[in-house]
């Protein structure tokens, strides 16, 4: 449908999602017991990573509508700072600490990042199409 | 404050000139209405004070209620709704679209992060998060069902409506786009509607013990 190719950022930012949920998911599975945090560590890594790439490989895009991008994902920015900040309340509010609560939170970041990314990318994405096609 | 019409032929419409013969109207909407984030900010206060104060009705109150409306809006949506959407021709569908959507963009982050939040905190109060609890292996389901759907609708389904308004706040408005992210809408909804059974099945068997 669109003319130009695109990174496949949409199946990125899911896998990158899936990390993090699959992380949090072993954090949680094992409270109040000690977590060994390394496969928390290793999924949050990958997560990262993938985000990453998701940003350099859309970077490189040309011919994108960056402007309706940054306004989308700004907007979306706000939102899940909001809700990755109510979960953070919670962790707090349950006395959450040390590396678990890094882990957390900087999985937390990544799904602030992420999401708004995959939304100011599906809207920015169809941008011009309209246009070009009415033209 | 206008509507828009989406032309089904070559587009010449030109500026102030009445809609082509063919041509679908949309009606002026918010992409995200202003007075429903005023009450997601209401909502949101109220699970903070709920989380705050630590006691187990209103926190069983916020998890019950808003997880109520989370699955039954999924089911309803994805089993329901989506099919009669897909169904119905597409000026009726916009018509449908353009009311039903904006009311998700706000609705379904704060249902979910009511439910999430103050369903842990329930959890951690009466200890059914815990490693030790004889239910701890449906928590877990529970958590893996909760994280699939997330990927999902994160992933999927929350920016193709964003995306699907976007589209239709256009002059021109491309049918093609917004048939496409449509259809994404409606299967995720759809697969979200069947995992949400998942949820009942399990919510249902932790309440009974």
């Amino acid at each position: 449908m669109n003319e130009q190719r695109l990174p496949p950022v949409t199946a990125l930012g899911m896998l990158s999602l899936a990390l993090i949920v699959a992380g949090g998911i072993y954090l949680s599975a094992h409270l109040p017991n000690h977590v060994p945090l390394g496969p928390a560590v290793a999924l949050l890594a990958a997560s990262a990573l993938v985000l990453g790439i998701n940003i350099f490989l859309l970077s490189r895009v040309r011919d994108f509508d960056w402007a309706r991008f940054f306004q989308v994902g700004k907007w979306s920015l706000l939102a899940y700072v909001v809700i990755a900040g109510m979960i953070e309340y919670v962790f707090l509010r349950n006395h959450v600490s040390g590396g678990t609560l890094v882990v957390l939170t900087l999985s937390l970041v990544v799904f602030a990042v992420h999401v708004p990314m995959l939304v100011g990318f599906t809207v920015a994405r169809y941008s011009d199409l309209g246009e070009r096609v009415a033209a | 404050m206008t509507d828009v019409a989406i032309p089904t032929g070559p587009p010449a419409v030109e500026a102030g000139a009445a809609p082509p013969p063919g041509a679908i109207e949309i009606p002026d909407f918010q992409i995200v209405p202003r007075a429903g984030l005023a009450i997601a900010a209401v909502v949101l206060v109220c699970l903070i004070v709920a989380i705050a104060v630590n006691s187990l009705w209103p926190l069983m109150f916020f998890h019950v209620a808003f997880g109520a409306g989370w699955t039954i809006i999924d089911l309803f949506l994805g089993l329901v709704l989506g099919p009669i959407m897909g169904a119905m021709p597409v000026p009726a569908r916009i018509q449908f679209t353009t009311r039903l959507m904006p009311k998700m963009v706000v609705i379904m982050p704060v249902v979910v992060t009511a439910t999430l939040a103050a369903g842990w905190q329930v959890g951690v109060k009466t200890g059914n998060v815990l490693s030790i609890s004889q239910d701890h292996g449906w928590v877990v389901a529970s958590y893996i069902v909760v994280g699939v759907m997330a990927v999902l609708a994160l992933g999927l389904l929350e920016p193709a409506n964003i995306a699907v308004l976007f589209e239709l706040k256009k002059p021109r408005p491309n049918p093609e786009v917004i048939e496409h992210l449509m259809k994404r809408f409606i299967y995720c909804a759809g697969v979200l509607g069947v995992m949400q059974v998942a949820t009942l099945v399990i919510m249902t068997k932790l309440a009974s013990g």
